[in-house]
Parts: C-alpha cells; structure tokens; sequence
C-alpha cells in the first residue's frame, strides 16, 4: 500500500511537470493553430537561464525564477516573431518544419555556449513533508516539498489561465483569434499582437516547467527538452489539444500512466504502454478526453 | 508558385553540383591542401599547426562530439588532443591530430572515419562510443587501419578483428570484478541493480553481474531498468528498490543518470551502499551536484583524478578546458600515449602507407607494456582486450580514498 | 494553391526526367569512382544517400500525395532495416550469392514493414490531420521501443526470437547450439551485420520506387488518393472509398520505406534501434517538405543534398549543426513567406544579369 502510494506521488509529480509544459503547447496550439516543437527546447532554456543564476551567481531562486521567466518570454516573442510570423499564411507543414528548425537551433546554440557536460540542478527547496511515519524508511511516506509546489504550481496555472482566458479583454481576443482569424481581425482585434502574446504566456510558462522540472529531475543538458517536450505535446494531444483543463488532465494521466507502467509492468515498455493509452484514446475519442469535436463543414 | 518551385530545384541542383565539387578530390593536390586547412579549423587554437605531409603521424579521433552522448566524445577529444600536445613538445615523433563528430550514430561513425581515411589517417583512437565502433572497426579492418578504442567496451568491438585494441576494460571484466567485490567486502547484503537497458556498457555489465553473483551466492532481489529517454526520473525503480530492502545498490550506468539516482534517493531517505564501475567516474565533477550525496559510494574505476600521477594531466586539462577530465579523458590520453610508445617501438616513420603502419603496430601490441594514467602494466592479449587492475574506492569528504 | 500543387505534380510524373536524373547521376558517380576520383568519404554516402532517397520518394506518397501528415515514418525504416538484417543473416549460409541474398532481405524487410503499415494503418488513417501525426509519432517510438526488446538469434534448428520484458535476459537465454548466430542483441541492437548493399542495388531500389510511385500516381487508386486530399467530403459523395484506397497508398509508402530501411541496416555493421527515432522521422519529413510536396525529383534532389550538406559542412565543426538549422529556417522562410519570395526572386534576377555578363570572363579566367 505504502508503495502504491508512493509511486501515485511519483506519478502526480511527474505529471504536474507534463501539465505545465503541456498548458504552453495547448495555448500556443489553440491560437496559433501550430505545432511549436521548439517548446521543449524553451524549457531548457529556462533551466540554463536559472541555473546560472542560482548556482553562478548565487541569487535566491525567486529571483532566478522571475529572470528565466523574463527571458524565455523574449525568446518566445522573438521566436514568434522572426520564423513564425512570416509564415503565418503558409501551409501548415512549412511552419511545421521551421518549428524544428528553431529547435535544432537552441539544442545547438545552447550546446556550443553550455557545452554538452550535463549539470546537475541545485533543487530550489529541499526536504520532503513525512505523511506516514512507519518503522523503517521503506514503511514511512513521504512527499518532497517541490512536488507539492509543482503540484500547487500546476493547480495555479490553470486555474490562472482559464480565468484569464474567459474574462480578460486579451483572453477573450485569444478565444476569437482560434475561433476564426479573419473574424477577430474584422472586429477590430490585433491578431498578430494576440499571438505575441500567447508566446510570451506559453514561453514564460515553459521557464517555469523548467525550474520545477530540473529541481524534481535535477540533470540539466541541451537535450533536456526534447523527450518532455514530446511527452507534454502527448499529454495536450490526450486531453484534447486547445483545451485548457484538457493539457492539465492529459498530463496528470501520463504522469500516472508512465509511472504505474514502469512500476508494476515493465520499465523498458513505459513509453510504449503510455502512447498505446495515447492511441486507444484517440480512436475512441478523436479528439482527445476534453477536446470539442468541430464537424467539417461542407 | 510552379516557377518558384523549379527556381528552388534549381538551386538545390547548384548546391548538389557544388556539394559534389567539394567533395570529389580535385585530380593531384589532393593531401597537403586540404589537409592543413582542416586540421587548423576542427583543433581550433590549441596546436600548433601540425607538419607537413610526411613528417607528421596522421592520427585521427571518432566520437560524438554533438548530440545527446557529446560530454564522453569531448572529453576523449580534449584528453587525446592534450597528449599530441605534450607529445609534439617533446620533439622527436610528431602527431597531426584530427577529431571528427560522429553523433553516436553508426551511419555518420563511417562518414566521419571516411572522413579522416581522405585526410590521410595512419592511426585512430577511436570510435569512443560502442555502437559507432562496431560499425567502424569493420571498416578498418577492411582498410587496414590501426584502431585503438579509448572507451568503446564491449567486447563485439574487438571480436574478429585483429587490428581493434581497447584501453578500457571490456564489459565482462568489469561486471564479474564487481560482483566479486561485493562477494568478498559486503558480503550477505541484498543487492539491487539499477541499470539501463538500451545501451551496451550498461547492459553488458549488468548480464555478467548477474551471472557472476548467481555463481557467488549474492542475493539480488530487484532489478531496475531505464533507457535514454526516461534517464531524469528514478522514483519508481528507487521506491521498488527500498520497498525489496536492498542494501547495495549497483549502479553499471554513466555517472549523469547516476548523479540523479544518488538526488533522488537521498530525497526519499533511503541511504543502500551505491556501488557503481567506471562510468560512474566523474560524478564529484558534475557541475552543481552536492558532493556530500556521494559520500560511501564505492566504485570500480581505472581512473582518479585525484591520482598523483594524474596531476599534470589533470592541471593541463583544468587550464585549457576549465574542468576536471574525466575518465574518458584519461582514456584517450592514454591511447595516445600508447600509440606513441608502440610507434617508437617498432620505428615507424611517417611516411610509410597506413597499411604498414597497421600491421607494424599489431605486431608491438602483442609485446608491449604501457603504464598510463588508467592502469600501471597495460598489456595486450590477441583478442584486443587489455589486462590491467581495476581499482576499488570509496568516496569520502568528496574525493576517492582506497578502502 | 493546392491546384497549382497539383498540376506541379502532373507535370513532373508525366515525363521521365526523374529517371533520367537518377540513371544521369548513377553513371556519374560510377565514372568518378571507376576513375578514382571520388573521395572515400564520398563513397561511404553512396548508400545512405540512395536509402534517403528512398524514404523520402516513399514518405512524399504519404505527405505529398494522401496529403496525411507522418511523423513516424522511421518506425518502417527500423522495421525493414531488423528484419533485413534478420533474414540475411539467417540465410548465409543457404544463400551464398550476396546479389540475391541482399534482393532476398530487402523483400523481406519490404514485407514486414507492409504487414506493419498495414496493421498500423488501421487506426492510424481513421484519424486527421495533427491527431494522425501524433499517433504516427507514437507508432514510431512504440517500434522503437518493442525492437530494444528484442533478442534473436539463428542457429541449425531455424531462428529463435525472445521477447525480453522485464529487460532481464540475455542472448545467452536464446539457448543457441554450437554454430549459432546471434542477430539482434536486443538493446545493442544488431551487431555483426555482414555488410552487403551496394550502390548498384541502392540505385535500382531508387529507380524501383520511382516506377512504383509514378505509376500509382496515374492510377485508379492513385488519382482517387488524390481526389480525396485535395477534398475528402466531394470525393466521398461521388462514391470513393477513402480507408481502403487511402490504406493502399499508405501500405505502399510503408513497403518502400521498409525496403530503404533494409538496404540502410545491411550497409552497417551495427544497427541499433534507438537510431530510428522521431529525429530520423522529422529529417525525412524534411527532405520531403523542401523538395516539394508531391513532387518525386524534388525529394531526390533534396535528400541528396541535405544528406551531404552536414557532411560537407565538416569543417565547421561543432557550428556544422548550427548552421544546418539555420539552413533550415532560412530555406523555409525562403519558399513560404510572401516577402522574402518576392526579395528572393529579385535577387535571382540579379544574379541572373549578373551571371550572364560574367560567364565570358570566367571562361578568360580559365584559359589563363
């Protein structure tokens, strides 16, 4: 029981990290109506940015926090602005591949500054709450504290972002410009100012995944985006990409999934069992466990 | 848009005719050019620039040096490249060095040795990582090429190829070393064995480990396994570890994934004896890593920077690097070293055919005995696989002691 | 634009210059070799340059044709270069002729890399657009992963297959009698691969793939795949059947790729699965987006070079993949935004009067 209970921790750790990164890709998904494959990289951007700080500088870790968060929301809007936004008529693929493009360019960028030596992340508070206190170690329960802030982070996030979506004047620009560009535009709201803005949100979320996910996974590399980058991007997809509380459900699930899968099926199948859940879902729901259906129109 | 597309073929065409150009040799002067340019840019402002054809042993290096393995090929670069330099300095044999990016990819391992075979290479150190060597060992042994693998484990490396040599221990050796260890000095513990399942040092390990502690009664009562892409997250195989009351936990992984298990487990107190072998070398220089997590983590290594024969090696590396080298490092600065010794040994001069080279140095390696800074009497037997003794540590107030 | 897509494409498999450009290139490149003059790094990408070529010719089928995102299409590469490599090591010694042992593994790898597209089709081409990529990308990373799984190994009494579940056994748990070989070591992947594809046969699977891909363009099924991309709703009401005209296409795609995967896997003499990820995926997808969509000589073209570019950007060393991305954004930005097009062409015009007047001089240049 204990043990189940742990890995049920493990699991809703692991999958706060998925929701928040998996929260940008939904925003950015939902307006722009792009896959944004440099998301994952923005991540370790974050990291590095934090790391520096907090480690070669020695700042406390709000600071640190609040620079990566500065940072990467630049990033963000240059992104957008420099590779996406000339492409804002072009086919889908075309900004597809460009979205690859600018990832290879930070993993490579952030390669030849960081060097490849991976660094090991200094946890921003340490210690752990004992919930259950037993005999021995292996019979007592504990939460670390910076699982219950990513928890508490990600619980934040969402309800953040559903409000700000649904009663601010930008939030509801935002819901205009995914509905229908052309409309939005014609009732007067700044589409390309609107997406600038869904970047800056989405990268300045992406420092925050960063921080929480390299205190909880403490490895920090140029490649550490990638593979939660792909995960986060499964999780939104599962929830329904879009979707606000969808990315936040979808990633709790594949935090739960990988984790009961490596625990009580098989290690080596973890990834697999998780896409396998991804696609079954999918069939069944076309899109995703939260998002709306739209039927083509003729 | 049609004609913007036949301009676009177009200059793909120009870029194809060009990419061709560049690469096919341009009748004659084919080796002293191109070869001095190349070696100045990929070295960068460390050496001087090497001599001219045929005054110089062309050696060449293989290993990521991008991708997500590029810590383990810098390093060997960095380590190798310091050894030429202290080599040329000496006068005598001189070394013109060249280290190609093989991404820890077989494919780019071929073209990256092809590469340097152009250039004019008369020996390799290298590939560094397993997969990548396979690939190119078949080659050279087709080509004719000495190869001598700074790091590059498993014993497929050698297997069937006479010219392949290895510094480092083979996989075999160290997993039986290591449980014969834990046999002999923690005796009657439960052992867990955390270790990742798609790469070949790892798993090799471990399959002797196995087999070695079923043979010496050691009781192993988990195994955890993880891959490349969930290498950040150890909570689950660490909770099953406890949860089974492991009390050594064997670690045959790189000291990055290691680096986290030792975080995570000290997180969720759960404080087994880590045992872990020459990968696991390096973890005390992981930059911000709490080296107090590592204390009484035992390890197989061939390796310590904290040698004192290591110490010029290691201050050279610190000032042109500005990090503590790590066993790779050491590995292909010994590969160097040992390519010098068998050169001088057999009175190779630079301008014989890299063919000759080869067979003059197979010949050496056979007799030779190296003391390097990763074992006192390297010697070599048939199969390429080297004897040496691996050494037993323990970490304490964040450097190796000996037990 | 999907019209001019169209009629691009029509042109361009109504004439025979694709063949004529790969037959062109083949004489080429054997003459330069015949005469020594092809560099030995050169001659090491003949075969994965032709295996490219290959994945992208079939990839193109499923993107520019179906018009179906794919990012999993390395999933089949993997698949036909394993079981490739399985087959012919399993018959060397009942196949001799290296010729017909390696024509005999690539069907096969074609073979099992169908029956996979097939079964994975079947989910797979039920959904659209972004939700098909994500289950292609995860089809791919499942592959990815069953094959790390795997163990085999051939020995008299026929081939022996282990699943390794738990990650805990070894080729020594194949139980493989005296004169056995293993083949895949499961995460180590194959390992001691006799190397035999050649250029030649990497050429004849090119011009295979084109014949069959041209061909099927024209088709009955050809044209109704088109049909069905360029507008699924009015194709459906005049009485096409999509998933069974769309699987055709797809198991075709699947088959080629399974085929250029086992040319690549039996070019090494390691293979491991790890290799065959999304990143391999995502570098055919963009040979095919660059090269054109729809368009078979432009995917030749463009695999050609983006295969070489990062190797003859060596010497730039570690700026090699920099420079590659910026490639890559700069060509994208190149041929999609409206005002970078517009400034591109006025500098090829440029460049054009420019060339022209230069042409005399270079030819002055020369003599000297």
């Amino acid at each position: 029981m204990i043990v189940f209970l742990s890995h049920l921790i493990n699991g809703l750790s692991l999958g706060s990290v998925y929701a928040i990164i998996a929260l940008g890709y939904t925003m950015v998904y939902g307006i722009a109506k792009m896959l944004n494959f440099a998301h994952g990289d923005v991540i370790m951007v974050g990291g590095y940015i934090s790391y520096i700080l907090m480690f070669n500088l020695g700042m406390p870790w709000w600071v640190a926090l609040l620079a990566a968060m500065l940072v990467c929301t630049l990033l963000g809007v240059l992104i957008e602005g420099f590779a996406y936004r000339p492409l804002r008529a072009a086919p889908s693929l075309a900004v597809l591949i460009t979205a690859i493009g600018v990832s290879y360019l930070l993993q490579n960028s952030a390669l030849l500054i960081w060097k490849s030596n991976p660094k090991s992340y200094p946890s921003i508070i340490e210690g752990s709450l004992m919930l259950i206190k037993g005999e021995t170690a292996s019979d007592s329960l504990s939460v670390t504290y910076i699982s219950l802030m990513t928890v508490g982070a990600c619980v934040i996030i969402m309800v953040g972002l559903t409000l700000f979506t649904s009663n601010t004047k930008m939030g509801k620009a935002m819901r205009a410009c995914s509905e229908d560009k052309g409309a939005a535009q014609l009732m007067g709201i700044n589409v390309n100012k609107t997406i600038s803005v869904t970047f800056a949100i989405g990268s300045a979320l992406a420092a925050v995944a960063g921080v929480l996910m390299c205190s909880s996974y403490p490895t920090l590399s140029p490649t550490t985006g990638s593979m939660p980058g792909i995960k986060a991007f499964t999780a939104a997809v599962f929830g329904g990409i879009g979707s606000i509380p969808g990315a936040f459900l979808g990633g709790l699930l594949i935090g739960l999934i990988e984790s009961f899968a490596k625990a009580y099926v098989s290690t080596q199948l973890a990834n697999t069992i998780v896409f396998a859940v991804l696609i079954i879902v999918l069939l069944i729901r076309p899109a995703g466990l939260l998002g709306k259906y739209v039927p083509e129109k003729v | 848009m049609k004609k913007f597309t036949k301009i676009i073929a177009l200059v793909l065409c120009f870029a194809l005719i060009a990419a061709f150009a560049a690469c096919a040799k341009d009748g004659g002067s084919e080796t002293a050019a191109p070869a001095g340019d190349e070696t100045a840019a990929p070295a960068g402002d460390e050496t001087a620039a090497p001599a001219a054809d045929g005054e110089a042993f062309k050696i060449g290096l293989v290993g990521p040096l991008t991708g997500p393995a590029a810590i383990y090929g810098n390093a060997a670069k960095n380590g190798a490249q310091i050894a030429v330099d202290e080599i040329n300095a000496k006068g005598g044999i001189q070394f013109a060095y060249q280290a190609q990016d093989d991404e820890h990819d077989a494919e780019k391992s071929v073209n990256a040795y092809n590469t340097l075979v152009d250039w004019g290479m008369q020996a390799l150190v290298g590939p560094i990582t397993t997969t990548p060597a396979v690939a190119v060992s078949a080659e050279a042994a087709n080509d004719r090429i000495f190869c001598l693998t700074p790091s590059a484990s498993s014993t497929d490396v050698i297997d069937g190829k006479d010219n392949m040599f290895q510094v480092c221990f083979t996989d075999p050796n160290q997993g039986t070393a290591s449980a014969d260890y834990i046999a002999e000095n923690l005796a009657g513990k439960s052992v867990a064995v955390i270790y990742r399942n798609d790469d070949a040092y790892s798993q090799g390990i471990r399959d002797t480990f196995v087999k070695e502690a079923e043979a010496k009664g050691i009781d192993v009562v988990y195994e955890g396994t993880f891959t490349d892409a969930t290498s950040t997250d150890f909570s689950v195989q660490l909770t099953e570890a406890q949860s089974k009351n492991a009390e050594v936990v064997f670690l045959p992984i790189y000291y990055t994934p290691a680096s986290v298990i030792l975080k995570q487990a000290a997180d969720m107190d759960y404080a087994p004896t880590f045992f872990g072998v020459d990968g696991m070398d390096g973890i005390l220089t992981v930059e911000g890593f709490d080296t107090s997590l590592a204390e009484g983590v035992m390890l197989l290594t061939p390796f310590s920077a904290d040698d004192p024969n290591a110490k010029d090696f290691v201050d050279a590396y610190q000032a042109a690097y500005g990090e503590v080298p790590n066993q790779f490092a050491a590995d292909a600065y010994d590969a160097v070293y040992i390519i010098y010794q068998a050169l001088q040994n057999a009175g190779c001069t630079p301008d014989m055919a890299a063919a000759d080279i080869c067979e003059a140095l197979v010949a050496q390696m056979a007799t030779i005995t190296v003391d390097g800074l990763t074992g006192q009497g390297m010697t070599w037997d048939e199969s390429g696989a080297v004897s040496k003794a691996p050494m037993a540590v323990v970490i304490k107030d964040g450097a190796y002691v000996t037990p | 634009m999907k019209k001019l897509q169209k009629s691009n494409l029509q042109s361009v498999s109504g004439s025979a210059l694709p063949y004529i450009v790969v037959v062109a290139a083949f004489f080429i490149v054997t003459l330069l070799q015949k005469s020594g003059n092809l560099e030995q790094h050169m001659q090491g990408m003949l075969v994965p340059v032709c295996c490219y070529i290959v994945m992208a010719l079939s990839l193109n089928l499923t993107v520019g044709i179906m018009g179906e995102l794919s990012i999993g299409h390395a999933g089949f590469m993997s698949l036909g270069a394993f079981s490739g490599v399985v087959a012919s090591q399993s018959l060397i010694d009942a196949v001799p002729n290296t010729a017909l042992r390696l024509a005999l593994s690539i069907a096969c790898g074609a073979c099992v890399a169908a029956v996979g597209g097939f079964l994975i089709g079947l989910p797979v081409l039920r959904l659209r657009g972004d939700y098909l990529a994500i289950v292609t990308l995860a089809f791919g990373e499942i592959i990815r992963d069953i094959i790390t799984c795997l163990i085999v190994g051939h020995d008299k009494n026929g081939l022996h297959i282990l699943f390794n579940f738990r990650g805990t056994k070894t080729v020594a748990d194949l139980e493989l009698v005296e004169g056995g070989l293993p083949i895949i070591k499961g995460a180590q992947g194959a390992i001691g691969t006799t190397k035999i594809s050649s250029f030649g046969a990497g050429v004849i699977l090119i011009l295979i793939a084109l014949f069959i891909i041209l061909n099927f363009i024209k088709s009955r099924t050809g044209r109704a795949v088109i049909a069905i991309r360029d507008n699924r709703i009015a194709a459906e009401s005049v009485g096409v059947e999509v998933m069974k005209n769309k699987m055709i296409a797809f198991v075709i795609s699947t088959t080629l790729a399974g085929a250029a995967g086992a040319l690549y896997g039996l070019n090494y003499t390691s293979l491991a699965a790890d290799k065959f990820d999304f990143n391999k995926s995502i570098l055919v997808l963009v040979f095919v987006v660059l090269g054109g969509l729809g368009n078979m000589l432009g995917s030749i073209i463009s695999a050609t070079v983006l295969t070489l570019l990062p190797e003859v950007l060596r010497g730039f060393d570690q700026y090699r993949m920099l420079i590659y991305a910026i490639v890559l954004i700069l060509v994208m930005l190149a041929t999609n935004s409206p005002k970078m097009k517009a400034l591109l062409q006025k500098l090829l015009q440029d460049v054009k009067t420019l060339l022209f007047k230069a042409v005399p001089k270079r030819k002055s240049e020369g003599e000297v």
